[in-house]
Formats: C-alpha cells, structure tokens, sequence
C-alpha cells in the first residue's frame, strides 16, 4: 500500500507497507464462509433476513430463486463496498450502501429481463424484498466497510448460503405439508375431488395443512429449527 | 482532501448519483429492445396455448404467423377500428385506465386445422395487483377452447395458481352463455359441486385463493361483455352462409 503524505506535516514519506499475503483459502478465509452455515446463521442467529423467509418460502422453487439472487446481490455488494471503504464519507454511508445494492439489482433485473426472461419473471416480484433484506445491509455494515475485498466476497457468499440454506429447510416442510408437492411435483399421491379419485396419501383420507401456507406457519417452522439448533449446538448454548 | 468534510461529503454524493442513474440508464435503454422482444414473444406463446399450441421461444413468431389469421381491434360496440400490427401491439393496462368509449378492444382469430377460433385478451385485478390472460373461444362463440393466467403479485401457492395448467384446464368446454342464449361469463365459485358438468357457467375455485377467483370471475366478465356483438354478428353470417 503506498501512502503518500502532504509534505507539509514533516513526517518521512512511506512507500509501501510489507504485508504478510494471506493464502486464498486459509482457515480464517473458509471460517467465513462455514460459520454463517451453522454457529453464525444470519435468520436463526443473527435474526435478519426474516421478512424473505416468511413470504418466500411457500414453495421450493422461488425459495432456490430468491437464494441465489440473495447471494449474488450480497457476494457483489460486499465487494464493491469493500473496494469503496476508504473513499465513502461517514455520515452518508448508509445511504451509499443502500443506492449500491439498489443500483446493483436494478441492473441485474434489467439484464434478466433481456436474457433470462423466464427467471426475471419469478424475480421481479421479490426485488423489493432483496433490496430490502436485512441481511445485504447488515453484511456491509458488519463486514464490507472494515475488510478487504477478497474476505468480503467470502463473507457474502458464507451468510447468502446460511440464508438460503434456512429458507430451503423452511420450504421443504411447508410446501410438502401445506401442497403435498415438492417443486411442484406431487409427492404425497394426487388429490381428487373425491376420495375415490384420490391416489396416496389423499386415498387414506389425508388432507393437506392449510395453515402451512400461510405466514404463521414459517414463523413456527422458523422457531422449531431455532430449538432444535441451540439444542445442538453447544456454542449457541448462552450460559 | 478530508473525507469527512462537507465538500468531499457533497461531490462524493453526486458523483455516485451521475455514475449509478447513468449505469442504470446505459443498461436499460441499450437492453430495451431484447427486452420487448421477450414480451413479444410471451405474448405470441400465451395465445397460441390458448389454442393449444406449446411453441418454443425461437419457433413462436412463426407458429404465430402460422395459425393466427387476423388480428383486429374491436370498439365497445363491436365494430373494427384497427387491424394487423397496430391491434397487436395494443397494451391492455393502458387501454383499461381509458373511459369505455374510447378504450379499443383487440381480438385474435385463429385458424387450426379448418376450425377458427377467438381469442380474447384479459386484464383485471387480483388481490395484491393486476392480473391478465387469454381466454378463446370456439367458433360458436360460446364454448371456451382454452385459457391462460398470469399475475403481477399473487400470493405463491394460492391466488398465483391461476398459472398453472390444472386451474386453467378447468375452463376448457365452459360456456359463457346460460342456456336461454344470455352473456353470463364464468363463475369461479367457491365449494363447487357440479363435477364436470360444462353448462353451468361455473368451475371449481382454488382454496384459499378467493379473491384472486373472484378477480378472474369479473376479469372474464368484464371484457368478454364487449366481444358479444361482433361476435354473434359473425355466427349470423356463417348461419347465412
């Protein structure tokens, strides 16, 4: 890193600094990504990101759609922060993060849209809640603004995967509870429209949980997987 | 400079401000036209499944010019004011915000295999947001040959399943008129019993999703009311004939 000061301080010029070059993938670099999986889950841990996994995670489909577009938008937006953090001025900064990740998935929409049209569409109705997620946000503050580049890309694609991993795990069981499907396929048997009709599950009479796609449902899909991680996971224990 | 104080604060800003508006700017305005290709072609497939024809993307401009042979633009009392590309390229969430007197109504006549059929654009409101479709029908101008939803903001897994083909199958074989010959549209109707029974005006609604039925109920209503007089104006001159 060359710093060169204004002479008029009096103070020796510095031209470079020797650093130690930190390999790649060494372990403080893949603790990034690993601890956002489990010990630093950003929905059941750090308790961001709740307001994607109550609306999203109906369905597996859009939940897989909404977990990739979340990490790209925070992989990129980290990066850029990152690579913009000595240059932004304190008291506007979260301003600034706000217009990168909007500008961010603003232009990712529009690039969709022209060649990935089938995708844009399922997207389109959750940009807003992209833009708005928590998490992107938090990322930046927590990490972006006092890391370099590389760690910050790390950083992201970590808490993006714990994310989306979440939200898989909460659409699984709603989509098969509520719908008898998953991605859409129907699993549990068909339902007709009597039970003469009905093939698997639905011939024994079984009906599917109607409150399991409704909000409420994710929020106690949500608290049981919380339970079951503290239970055992001995770091998250609070003494 | 100091990066804290108010001049670098305020150029800062604006730099940022002209480099983000204009990225954006760059990116749609250069990816606009591949963009309203994509629509174009949406809309070339949606009306061909109505028909059932699947196309895929490179092959629906030409299946297109295949099968539909007319496309025209009907005013509220049924007469034709516009044909071919200007009927097509007629946006219905625009058309909808004029008065009805001077919103055009456009109508697509296809021809498959010697029969012809019509098919209407829809536009309406669901719950959250907008919601649109085709619906055509056969040459009686009665009996529904197929249909096709989709919505801007539907809840997933409930009012969004208007997409999907086992709700929109449910139309297919309706009639939209009562038995005494009266426009009645299609009911979406909540605890349905009547089977599969085609004359009752009415199909089986998506649990949890009646708003967004009711949406589609009055959407068909609402536009297929202005098609009635050009289209039995046709079946009188085929009976003529």
């Amino acid at each position: 890193m060359a710093e060169i000061k204004n002479k008029k301080e009096k103070e020796p010029t510095v031209l470079f600094v020797a650093e130690e070059k930190e390999p790649l993938f060494s372990k403080k670099n893949r603790k990034l990504v690993t601890d956002p999986l489990n010990d630093d889950n950003p929905i059941t841990v750090q308790v961001l990101g709740i307001c994607s996994a109550l609306a999203i995670t109906v369905q597996l489909e859009p939940s897989v759609v909404m977990a990739i577009s979340v990490m790209v938008v925070v992989a990129s937006s980290n990066v850029v922060i990152s690579l913009l953090r000595n240059l932004i001025p304190n008291r506007i900064r979260i301003i600034v993060q706000l217009v990168v990740v909007a500008g961010l998935v603003a232009v990712v929409n529009e690039v969709l849209k022209a060649y990935a049209y089938d995708v844009s569409k399922q997207l389109s109705v959750f940009v807003g809640l992209i833009i708005t997620n928590c998490i992107v946000m938090g990322r930046l503050e927590a990490f972006a603004l006092g890391n370099g580049p590389w760690k910050s890309f790390l950083d992201g694609v970590g808490n993006a995967a714990g994310y989306g991993l979440i939200l898989i795990v909460i659409a699984f069981f709603r989509e098969l509870l509520g719908s008898g499907k998953l991605f859409g396929y129907e699993v549990l048997g068909h339902k007709g429209l009597t039970l003469a009709d009905s093939t698997g599950l639905y011939a024994l009479g079984y009906e599917n949980n109607g409150l399991m796609l409704l909000s409420p449902a994710a929020l106690l899909v949500l608290g049981i997987i919380v339970w079951i991680q503290r239970s055992k996971n001995r770091k998250l224990i609070e003494k | 400079m100091n990066r804290e104080s108010n001049a670098y604060t305020l150029i800062f800003a604006v730099i940022m401000v002209v480099v983000v508006a204009s990225a954006l700017a760059i990116a749609a305005t250069s990816l606009q036209p591949l963009q309203a290709q994509n629509v174009k072609i949406e809309k070339m497939q949606d009306i061909l499944s109505t028909i059932e024809i699947s196309t895929t993307k490179e092959e629906a401009q030409e299946t297109y010019d295949k099968y539909i042979t007319k496309v025209l633009a009907l005013d509220s009392k049924g007469e034709v004011v516009a044909e071919g590309e200007e009927a097509f390229s007629i946006d219905l969430a625009n058309e909808t915000n004029k008065g009805v007197s001077e919103q055009r109504f456009p109508l697509y006549v296809a021809e498959v295999e010697g029969s012809t059929y019509y098919v209407i654009p829809l536009y309406g409101a669901g719950l959250w947001n907008a919601i649109w479709g085709y619906i055509s029908l056969e040459e009686d101008g009665n009996t529904v040959k197929g249909t096709v939803f989709s919505h801007a903001g539907e809840t997933p897994g409930l009012g969004a399943e208007i997409t999907q083909d086992w709700f929109q199958e449910r139309f297919i074989g309706e009639k939209i008129k009562d038995e005494s010959g009266n426009f009645v549209g299609i009911t979406v109707q909540k605890g349905y019993s009547g089977g599969n029974n085609k004359d009752d005006n009415a199909i089986d609604a998506i649990s949890g999703a009646t708003i967004t039925g009711d949406g589609v109920t009055n959407m068909i209503y609402e536009r297929l009311e202005y098609y009635i007089p050009y289209l039995e104006k046709q079946n009188t001159n085929l009976a003529l004939n």
